[in-house]
């Protein structure tokens, strides 16, 4: 490829606003929320409509020209950091609201409308878009479904993928797929649901259907603290043993609540070595019930401390410290590094506890702050990066607990993707059969590899170097490693 | 429960069929083959039977997953997740209980509470399956979120086995509720259609619509004061038969069982559509009448049991850019056209 011809090319098809190529302008692309991996990129197209997008990637498709669908940039596993000499195409203008349909409950969005946003649209007819990543006011809807992004809510209410209906997606064969819309299902295969998760690597979409739901009338968040991190585990479980499903199920650890409430100061008890936050929402009669039997089940597992908060005001002040978790933690340490593997609810305490072990090994202290619920850890890594060495350690004992999800039967990443972070764990959790399943897939939607290549799937050449492929039915791993 | 696993004799079969040329058509009970209309007698394919493998592989109800075989009778299974107080959200047709759960999840055919509950695809987390090149591959897993790698165990939903074999797969349970009521209210279709659909912008423990015969049901579940508030709220009389949402799940129903081309519509249907003689769920997103295919091409119309070929790709109202992506997923999964190929060819031109 000419970058000259490329360049000269899309100066032509798009308004001058809409490409940026100075190198100044150019410097907050080349990293997403993982900020600790950086990539100068190329160029950044910032198209303002959906033929402009098309026109764009045409042109990097003659040309063999990578892309880099983008949109908010608040992704935190590198998926929209840029690639050597590809051009990044950011989603962000193209963010109105092109449909609310309130027969059918749902909405049609352009790739670049904030999550937030699409609740605030419709809360005047008393609706609302449940899923609800902590980067809500930021993160686009594309984005949202390109990591099938799940959020506080998502145990009652689903991830990305269980609450979009329909898809328009680019594709870099200059093909349009049309998937679902205002209907709810989908003969053939479902592609929509592929769609979800594929990190930009399938191609871009452009057109987001998503499901309405009527705003719970009345909601009811408890607090439950306790002296060991054991009993708050085994009180997730009992919960959900005795039939509930909660709109929101977290815990934040011993350092995550000192941190929480040095900065934010919510109330949250201090002798604690664990606390669960247990939201419930629905009609009014059924949180009754509910609250009044999650409360006795808190008590009868030795809570220290159970508070019930009902009105709005009470509720925001129990939320605050959980909402702030994050940037309280990283008022302990100049750099933290987050993880976000899923394990089994039942493991909860016994990898927690690894992962201490860990923290001592290394060195390094962990705060956990996570979605208890689903199972979804979020162990935070406290680090200095100007001590040399300290990130590639803060690195390595996060690979290491990953792996101790695997080995525990979970994942390495619940909502937030592998990018370019997690590709070696990849090799853990996949045989090489699996990956080239993944690579074979992505071939038949993108034959020249050029949407967001080297993102999400490792080439068995990288797993082979860092020798974590591990042996499968016996089988040797590489064989067919000269097709690479 | 019959606890038995074949998978080595499967990928085996596999592995011979592909060596020889030959295909396979694969089984569970063979309640859905009515479905696909697969033509046995003018195919080459072996018969390849799921059903021998059964059983439940792990289930912990506290986790709200329950991973089986694929050969497991969904009877079977409900009754052991009844036991824990809990059930499959996604109510699938049993087939006067000869449906396999590997059937289920390969025809995806979700029951009345699918909007409310989620659709087949939404409760599966994971899938070990053996692709068409006979490798036993495991995709997702037993925990709720998972977002490694390609969704490829979604993805095998509704692929009525084209894409592979699927061996186990995991599933997300959900509890069963307190107390549930069906009541009814007698209005027309135009009347039911606008009365679901409001109910749809209320927050009420709805967990199933459905107009037949100008009759609107309506199914309230959750704790007994919930249901009871819900009930004061939608009107309507306590349905007597307990079973009325199985048989219309399993097609049971007189109306499912008269002549002519039964149709379903999976997309709103335009008010001037409807009419009191067709049977309305989903809100509204489902609808089933009798009538001529061909006049209802561009509206999400299609012949109930056409077979997954015409359904999904050949029919002229399908998509030709989707057709031509699943033919080259289907190469991508299956090169050599080992499983179930007369649904789905990889290599045809369309
Ligand atoms: C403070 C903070 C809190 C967070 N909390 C959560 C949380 O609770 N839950 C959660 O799941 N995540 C969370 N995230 C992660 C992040 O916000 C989500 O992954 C989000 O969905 C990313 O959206 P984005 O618009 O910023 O996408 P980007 O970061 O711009 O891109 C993410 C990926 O999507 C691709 N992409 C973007 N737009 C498109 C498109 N239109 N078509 C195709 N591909 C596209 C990109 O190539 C990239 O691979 C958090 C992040 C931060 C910084």
């Amino acid at each position: 490829m000419s970058r000259k011809l490329v360049r000269r090319l899309l100066q032509r098809t798009l308004p001058r606003h809409c490409l940026i190529t100075d190198p100044v302008a150019l410097k907050p692309y080349e990293t997403d929320g993982l900020t600790a991996i950086r990539q100068p990129p190329w160029l950044v197209a910032l198209p303002e409509t959906e033929s402009q997008v098309a026109a764009v990637l045409r042109i990097c498709r003659e040309h063999a020209v990578p892309v880099v669908p983008r949109g908010a940039g608040t992704g935190l596993s590198g998926g929209a950091r840029p690639v050597e000499g590809g051009v990044v195409v950011g989603l962000s203008r193209l963010n109105k609201i092109l449909e609310v349909d309130l027969d059918n409950c749902v909405a049609c969005l352009q790739p670049g409308v904030r999550n937030l946003a699409i609740s605030e649209a419709v809360a005047e007819h008393g609706l609302y878009y449940a899923p609800d990543p902590s980067s809500q006011i930021a993160c686009s809807i594309g984005g949202n479904v390109a990591e099938n992004s799940g959020g506080v809510h998502c145990l009652k209410y689903g991830l990305t993928v269980h609450n979009v209906v329909g898809l328009k997606v680019l594709m870099m064969t200059g093909e349009v797929l049309h998937l679902g819309g205002r209907g709810q299902e989908l003969d053939g295969y479902d592609l929509l649901a592929l769609m979800c998760g594929s990190e930009g690597m399938l191609g871009v979409v452009t057109e987001v259907w998503v499901k309405l739901l009527p705003v719970p009338p009345v909601k009811k968040v408890l607090l439950a603290a306790f002296a060991q991190v054991s009993a708050a585990a085994a009180a997730v479980s009992e919960i959900i043993t005795a039939g509930l499903i909660p709109a929101g199920l977290e815990m934040m650890d011993r350092l995550a609540i000192q941190a929480a409430e040095a900065y934010v100061h919510a109330g949250y008890p201090l002798d604690a070595q664990a606390i669960l936050l247990c939201e419930l929402d629905g009609v009014a009669q059924e949180v009754e019930a509910d609250a009044a039997l999650v409360e006795r089940l808190l008590r009868d597992l030795g809570a220290i401390d159970v508070q019930i908060a009902d009105d709005p005001q009470a509720q925001a002040r129990l939320w605050l410290g959980r909402k702030a978790a994050f940037p309280a933690v990283g008022r302990l340490a100049p750099d933290y590094y987050c993880m976000d593997g899923t394990i089994p609810r039942y493991r909860l305490a016994e990898v927690l506890q690894q992962i201490e072990s860990l923290s001592v090994e290394y060195k390094l202290r962990v705060a956990n702050v996570f979605h208890a619920g689903d199972g979804n850890l979020h162990p935070l890594i406290l680090y200095d990066a100007d001590i040399p060495g300290e990130l590639e350690k803060a690195e390595a004992m996060g690979g290491r607990i990953l792996e101790l999800c695997v080995a525990a039967g979970g994942t390495i990443t619940g909502e937030h993707g592998v990018g370019v972070e997690k590709l070696d764990q990849m090799c853990v959790q996949f045989n090489s059969d699996e990956l080239e399943q993944f690579e074979r897939l992505k071939a038949a939607f993108d034959p020249a590899g050029i949407a967001n290549p080297g993102k999400a799937i490792p080439t068995l050449t990288r797993c082979a170097e860092i020798g974590g492929m591990h042996v499968h039915n016996g089988k040797l791993p590489f064989r067919n490693l000269e097709r690479f | 429960m019959a606890d038995r696993d074949i998978s080595d004799e499967l990928q085996e079969s596999i592995a011979q069929a592909r060596d020889a040329g030959v295909s396979v058509a694969i089984a569970g009970s063979g309640s859905k083959e009515f479905l696909v209309h697969s033509d046995t007698e003018t195919t080459q394919s072996r018969l390849l039977s799921v059903a021998e493998h059964t059983g439940v592989v792990a289930y912990r109800p506290a986790e709200l997953v329950i991973t089986a075989r694929a050969g497991t009778p969904l009877r079977e299974l409900a009754a052991l997740l009844a036991r824990a107080n809990q059930m499959l959200p996604f109510e699938p047709p049993l087939f006067r209980g000869m449906g396999t759960l590997g059937g289920a999840i390969a025809s995806g055919l979700a029951g009345s509470g699918r909007p409310w509950r989620g659709s087949v695809r939404d409760a599966v987390l994971g899938v070990v399956m053996i692709n068409g090149l006979g490798q036993k591959l495991t995709f997702g897993g037993q925990v709720m979120k998972n977002v490694a790698g390609y969704d490829v165990s979604r993805l095998q939903v509704g692929a009525f086995g084209t894409l592979g074999v699927l061996l186990e797969i995991s599933i997300r349970v959900i509890p069963k509720p307190a107390s549930e009521m069906t009541l009814k209210l007698e209005l027309d279709c135009l009347e039911s259609l606008s009365k679901m659909r409001e109910w749809a912008r209320k927050p009420l423990p709805i967990t199933a619509s459905c107009y037949h015969d100008n009759m609107l049901y309506v199914r309230l579940s959750g704790a007994e004061t919930a249901v009871l508030a819900g009930a004061s709220e939608t009107g309507g009389e306590i349905a007597g038969d307990l079973n009325w949402w199985d048989k219309l799940n399993d097609h049971d129903l007189p109306f499912f069982k008269e002549p002519g081309s039964l149709l379903r519509q999976m997309s709103p249907p335009a008010q001037e559509l409807v009419n009191d003689a067709c049977v309305l769920e989903w809100s509204g997103a489902k609808r089933w009448f009798y009538g001529d295919e061909s006049e209802y091409h561009g509206t999400g119309t299609k012949l109930f049991g056409a077979g997954f070929a015409q359904v999904a790709v050949s029919s002229p109202a399908a998509d030709p850019v989707r057709g031509d992506v699943q033919r080259r997923i289907k190469q991508a999964f299956d090169p050599d056209n080992v499983l179930n190929p007369e649904l789905l060819r990889a290599n045809e031109a369309a």
